[in-house]
Order: structure tokens, then C-alpha cells, then sequence
């Protein structure tokens, strides 16, 4: 497992327990700089957990992660994102009574200096921060396509609409890292192409890393520069897509199972 | 599209205040006004439900910001009403008369106690009510919002408690007991000082604080911290995922929401002209819960309407109902005693059909928010 030197996230010997089950066992794992890399493997494989981890709502039971030259074990969530650790939900967790752009504001709250002195009278430098932030979050939303609906309540967006705003807002903090959990789940094959050309283009304008969990296996073929496998907790494969798609345990661990659950 | 709307707001609420003042300040005491509408007036309108009324509003206000904005449960909220009365009868009578203080006070320099002017009581007030917040919130604002909730009530029945048996601890009189502190210095406006009794002028300042309540949520609302109460409220743990610290969040929203409650309470304190620690019962924080929830949680507007509404019908409309009511028909029901069923009542039928208030600050931008694309359409169909 060749883990190159500039990694800029790197998980040591994860392991998560949750009373008596062992939900990621041992898992080391680098995101290369402005590398797309994914993390595959069957439902409840804990791949969600992973990114609980990385992300640090939840604490490792054992192991370190490394961010960008910070341990960041044991760093609050709210620290670890504003050093630019950026993620997506499996569920779309939206703030669904705050307008488009307001969601994206809201991932700028780490970046905005304004005291709350200032913001009561509205002086001359919170304002211009405020118009600078909104004129960004703007250009993001442009940038996903949803710029028109910059004042539409969140949960009005339609299901892919939503989708976006999430990555949108992740955007917004400006991360280096982009954790995406199932961004495809719930779209037809056509969204999801849309999707993939969308990764490319995140990955062509931003300089941001992309860890991906994904089902869609055309998805992750495609994008997809590494691509790591757990099961059950464990990395059981690691390598290039193609790699991945002749190893003998994946076809049996993922591959099979997917293919029998059809 | 907002903008416009919230001018009509300001333009209502500024009618109607000047309204209320030219016929509280000059026809209500003049000579010639019919006996038969002064009596009305006095039976469903009479000038200290006005002012009282105010003072529940800036109070209302400020839990708005903690249950409105950032959705935390708070039903001990009368505590910062009852430390904030205490501020003014602290610093601005002669209850500590042993020491001789004056700080720009409205009284002469020889009067003993302490006497501090009014408006610097009321930041005191509010600042003292804001540390004990975030004192408060320390601790508990980890809990989990049931837990929270039982906290808070607890803040809410333990503070009253201590001023009602506040009058010897370890021989020092911290708030004379069940006798209270009377007789608070006047308010000092320039021009002239303000008694116990000069309605008209007490009613103007009290709207300048709610005005002043109003103008801080609007434009924390509008910036970065309000930003973040919201989407603690909406999801805290996609807002802390987001890079919002949750406990500085929260704990600055009981800060602010407490300051108010310390503006309220000093408030009181005048408007009543003295403290009473019996005054400061738990049905205060439901009232004001009632309030936010029935003016729509999180819409300022809404919430004003609804403490006009329920403090006019708690202290006026229920007792001039009922004495009407019993003087037609005979009987002597005790309405006033239904209140509490009445307020559990809204509390319940709005939770199970209402949830999002009279006034709902979605319901209102979403209507605004159809009024932009209609816009939009025509001025693309004009293009
Ligand atoms: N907070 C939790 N408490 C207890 N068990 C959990 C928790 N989160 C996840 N699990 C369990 O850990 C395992 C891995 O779950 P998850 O990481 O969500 O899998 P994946 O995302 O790969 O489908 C599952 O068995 C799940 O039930
Ligand atoms: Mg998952």
C-alpha cells in the first residue's frame, strides 16, 4: 500500500468500537493532494463511520488522523472544519428553514471576523465581510448550478437541487478536503453522469481533494484514482479502479453481494 | 421584497405607538372626554396594562432570540426578569442605605443607598443578567433539550426563591425578603424626571427598548451569529460540521437573550416602582413561552404581536371580561383564575395546529419569496 509523502489527510490504525461491534477495525487510509479517491464497500461496512471520524463527531477508539499537518484526533468537529475538512451527508442535512445562499453563509462562519458588537451596529468592515461573503456564496452557487435559487428556502429545492446545495455549502468553507457520502443515492443514470462531470469539474477549478463513498460502481470507476474497499470494518483492497474491479475478495465481499441483492 | 415588508411593520407599530400616546398623554386626562369613554378605556385599556404590556413584549423578545432563533428550550426565563429588578432596586433607591453611591443619579447627592442613573442601571441590568447566562448555560447547555429544559426551571423557581428568602443571609440583606424594595429613584430624561406615575413618558421609553430589542435581533438575525443560532436550530450537527462552534453559539444566544431579560426586568422594576420577589413566578416564563410561540417562533413582528395579545388578556382583557360578563348575567365566576387554561390551551392547540405561529417568519418569507419569482417571470417575459 504505497501511501505517498503529501498526503493531505491521512487516517492512522482507525478503529471504531460501538459496545461489542467493531464498526471500522484497524484502517489506515491517505487522501493524496487534489486527488478523487473513493471508499466502497456493502451497506453497514462502516464507511459512514470513517468519515465520522475524519470529520471528528466521532472519537476513534484508537489511531490518529492527520490533517494537513495538524493532529486533529481530538479537535472538536466545528475546529476541524474550519481548517477545511468539508463533507456531505448520506441524508441531506440542509438547514431547510434558511435560503440557498444562507446555508453556504453559514459554512463561511469560521472565515467571517465580525464580532457580534460590530454585527449590532453595522459597521463599515462586518459589512463589506457580509457583501463579500455573499457575493462568494453566489459565485458558488452559480458554479454548481442553482444560482437561481440563491433565495429559495433549502427544503423547496428538489431532491438533486439539494444534493448540490450540499456540496455547495461544503464548498463554501473553502476545504481541501471534500468528503462526499453517497451523493448519487436516490438520482437515475443520467443524474448521475451529471454528477460525475461535476466531480471533474470541483476537481478541475477547485483545488480540493474528493473522497467519495459511493455505490454506483460506474460513478466510481470513472472518477475515481484510487479506490479503497472495506468490509465489515476492514480494508480488505486498495488500488486503481482496475485494480479493484479483478481483486478476487472485492468481487466476493462487494461485488457479489451487490450483484446477488439485485 | 423583505425590506418593504418589515417598513410596513415599523410603520404599523409606529402608528399605533403614537397613537397610544397622544391618547394616553393628553385625552385621557383631559376634562372633557366623556365619562362613558374614559370608563371603557379604564375597564380595557387603562394605561399600566399598556406599559406592562411593553415590558413583557422586550422580554418576549429576548427568549425569542433563545427559543426562536436557536431553538433551545428555556422555561426559567423569569429568573433574568427578577435579577434585573433587582439591579434597579439595588441601584436606584435607598435600600443599601448604609453606603452613600450616586453615579449620575436622579436624586439629591445626600439621599443614602445606592444611586445610579437609570439608563446605566439598565445596561447593568442587562449585563448582570447576561453573565448569569452564560453562567447558567455553562453547564447545562451540553444537555440534551429535555434535560435542558428541566435545568432551566429549575434556574427559573431557584432565583425568585433566594430574593423571597433573601433577607438574611449570614446577616447581610440582600433583598429584603418577602417586604421587597420600594420607592426606586426617578427617571432621569433630561428634561424632567420621571415618577411612578407618569405613564405617558415611561410608555415612550419602554417602546425605545422594545425598539431597541427589535433592532439588535433584526440585525443579528441578518449577520453571522444569527446565521449560526439558526442552524444550530435546524440541524447542530450539520451546523458544527459547518465550522459553527456549538456551545460559544448557544451560550451567546443566552446571553443575549438573558440581556434582555435584564432590560425587561429593570423595566418592570420602574414600572412597578419596586421589587416583590413573590411577582416572579414560574407562570412569567410561560407567559413569555406562549408569546414566542403564538407570535410565530423566530418572526420579531409575530412575537410583539403575540405578548401585546396575551399580556393584555392576561392582565386586562380576562378580569374586564369577566366582570362584565358577571355583572349582566348575575353570576361570579372567577375568570381571571382561567388563565392558566387558557394559555395551556394556546400552548397546545398551536403546538398540534399551529406549530409555526400566527405570524410565522417562513410562512412570511416564503409569501415574499413567490412575490420574487413572479418578478423574476415577468421581467425575463419582458426582455
Ligand atoms: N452511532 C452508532 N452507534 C452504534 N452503532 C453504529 C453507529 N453508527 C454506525 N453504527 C454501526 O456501525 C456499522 C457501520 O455503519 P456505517 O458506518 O453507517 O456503514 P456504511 O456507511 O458503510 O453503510 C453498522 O453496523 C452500524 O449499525
Ligand atoms: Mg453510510
Amino acid at each position: 500500500m504505497a501511501l505517498s509523502t503529501n498526503n493531505v489527510l491521512l487516517a492512522s490504525n482507525i478503529s471504531v468500537q460501538f459496545g461489542g461491534l467493531l464498526a471500522v477495525n484497524d484502517v489506515t487510509f491517505g487522501i493524496p493532494e487534489k486527488s478523487v479517491v473513493s471508499l466502497i464497500g456493502p451497506n453497514g461496512a462502516g464507511k459512514t463511520t470513517f468519515f465520522n471520524v475524519i470529520t471528528g463527531l466521532y472519537k476513534p477508539s484508537s489511531g490518529t488522523v492527520n490533517y494537513d499537518g495538524t493532529d486533529t484526533t481530538d479537535l472538536p468537529p466545528h475546529k476541524i472544519a474550519a481548517l477545511g475538512m468539508a463533507r456531505t451527508f448520506q441524508n441531506i442535512r440542509l438547514f431547510g428553514l434558511m435560503t440557498a445562499e444562507e446555508n453556504l453563509l453559514v459554512a463561511m462562519h469560521s472565515h467571517l471576523k465580525s464580532g457580534i458588537l460590530a454585527t449590532i451596529m453595522g459597521t463599515p468592515s462586518q459589512r463589506k465581510e457580509e457583501k463579500e461573503a455573499l457575493d462568494r456564496a453566489r459565485e458558488i452557487l452559480d458554479f454548481v448550478g442553482i444560482g437561481k435559487w440563491a433565495g429559495e428556502y433549502a427544503r423547496n429545492l428538489s431532491y438533486g437541487d439539494q444534493r448540490r446545495l450540499e456540496v455547495a455549502r461544503a464548498l463554501a468553507l473553502n476545504p481541501k478536503v471534500l468528503l462526499l457520502d453517497e451523493p448519487t443515492a436516490g438520482m437515475n443514470p443520467q443524474e448521475s453522469q451529471v454528477f460525475i462531470d461535476f466531480v471533474y469539474k470541483v476537481r478541475a477549478e477547485r483545488d480540493v481533494a474528493i473522497l467519495l463513498i459511493e455505490h454506483d460502481m460506474k460513478v466510481v470507476m470513472s472518477v475515481s484514482e484510487r479506490v479503497t474497499v472495506l468490509d465489515q470494518g476492514e480494508k480488505i483492497a486498495e488500488g486503481t479502479p482496475d485494480e479493484i474491479r479483478s481483486n478476487q475478495r472485492v468481487i466476493e465481499a462487494y461485488l457479489g453481494k451487490a450483484k446477488g441483492g439485485k | 421584497m423583505a425590506r418593504t415588508s418589515q417598513r410596513k411593520w415599523v410603520t404599523g407599530y409606529l402608528i399605533a405607538v403614537a397613537a397610544i400616546f397622544i391618547l394616553y398623554q393628553f385625552l385621557f386626562p383631559w376634562e372633557g372626554l366623556p365619562i362613558g369613554i374614559y370608563d371603557f378605556l379604564q375597564l380595557w385599556l387603562p394605561p399600566t396594562a399598556v406599559n406592562e404590556s411593553l415590558v413583557y413584549v422586550i422580554c418576549a423578545l429576548g427568549l425569542n432570540i433563545v427559543v426562536g432563533y436557536a431553538g433551545l428550550l428555556d422555561l426559567g426565563y423569569v429568573a433574568f426578569w427578577a435579577i434585573g429588578g433587582y439591579c434597579a432596586g439595588w441601584f436606584m433607591s435607598e435600600f443599601f442605605y448604609q453606603i452613600n453611591v450616586h453615579f449620575f443619579g436622579s436624586v439629591a447627592r445626600t439621599a443614602p443607598g445606592i444611586h445610579v442613573n437609570f439608563w446605566g442601571v439598565l445596561l447593568i441590568g442587562g449585563l448582570v443578567c447576561a453573565f448569569f447566562g452564560i453562567l447558567i448555560g455553562g453547564p447545562t447547555l451540553r444537555l440534551k433539550s429535555d434535560y435542558l429544559a428541566i435545568v432551566t426551571l429549575g434556574f427559573g423557581e431557584i432565583i425568585p426563591q433566594v430574593f423571597f428568602n433573601g433577607d438574611n443571609i449570614a446577616g447581610f440583606n440582600l433583598s429584603n425578603g418577602t417586604k421587597g424594595i420600594t420607592i426606586l429613584d426617578p427617571i432621569p430624561v433630561g428634561v424632567k424626571n420621571i415618577g411612578p406615575f407618569d405613564f405617558g413618558f415611561k410608555f415612550i421609553i419602554f417602546v425605545l427598548l422594545a425598539a431597541l430589542m427589535v433592532f439588535i435581533s433584526l440585525r443579528l438575525r441578518k449577520g453571522k451569529l444569527g446565521r449560526a443560532w439558526l442552524a444550530i436550530r435546524e440541524d447542530e450537527l450539520a451546523a458544527s460540521m459547518m465550522g459553527v462552534p456549538l456551545m460559544r453559539t448557544k451560550l451567546s444566544a443566552y446571553a443575549v437573550g438573558a440581556f434582555a431579560g435584564g432590560l425587561g426586568g429593570v423595566a418592570f422594576a420602574t414600572h412597578v416602582d419596586g421589587v416583590y420577589a413573590e411577582r416572579f413566578n414560574f407562570s412569567i416564563s410561560i407567559f413569555l413561552l406562549a408569546m414566542v410561540v403564538l407570535g410565530g417562533m423566530g418572526n420579531v413582528w409575530g412575537v410583539i404581536i403575540g405578548a401585546l395579545l396575551l399580556s393584555w388578556i392576561n392582565s386586562t382583557g380576562l378580569p374586564a371580561f369577566g366582570s362584565t360578563f358577571n355583572d349582566k348575567f348575575g353570576t361570579s365566576i372567577n375568570f381571571p383564575s382561567f388563565t392558566f387554561l387558557l394559555f395551556g390551551l394556546v400552548l397546545i392547540l398551536m403546538m398540534l395546529y399551529k406549530r409555526e405561529g400566527l405570524i410565522p417568519e417562513s410562512r412570511l418569507r416564503l409569501i415574499l419569496h413567490e412575490g420574487d419569482a413572479e418578478e423574476d417571470i415577468t421581467s425575463k417575459e419582458s426582455k
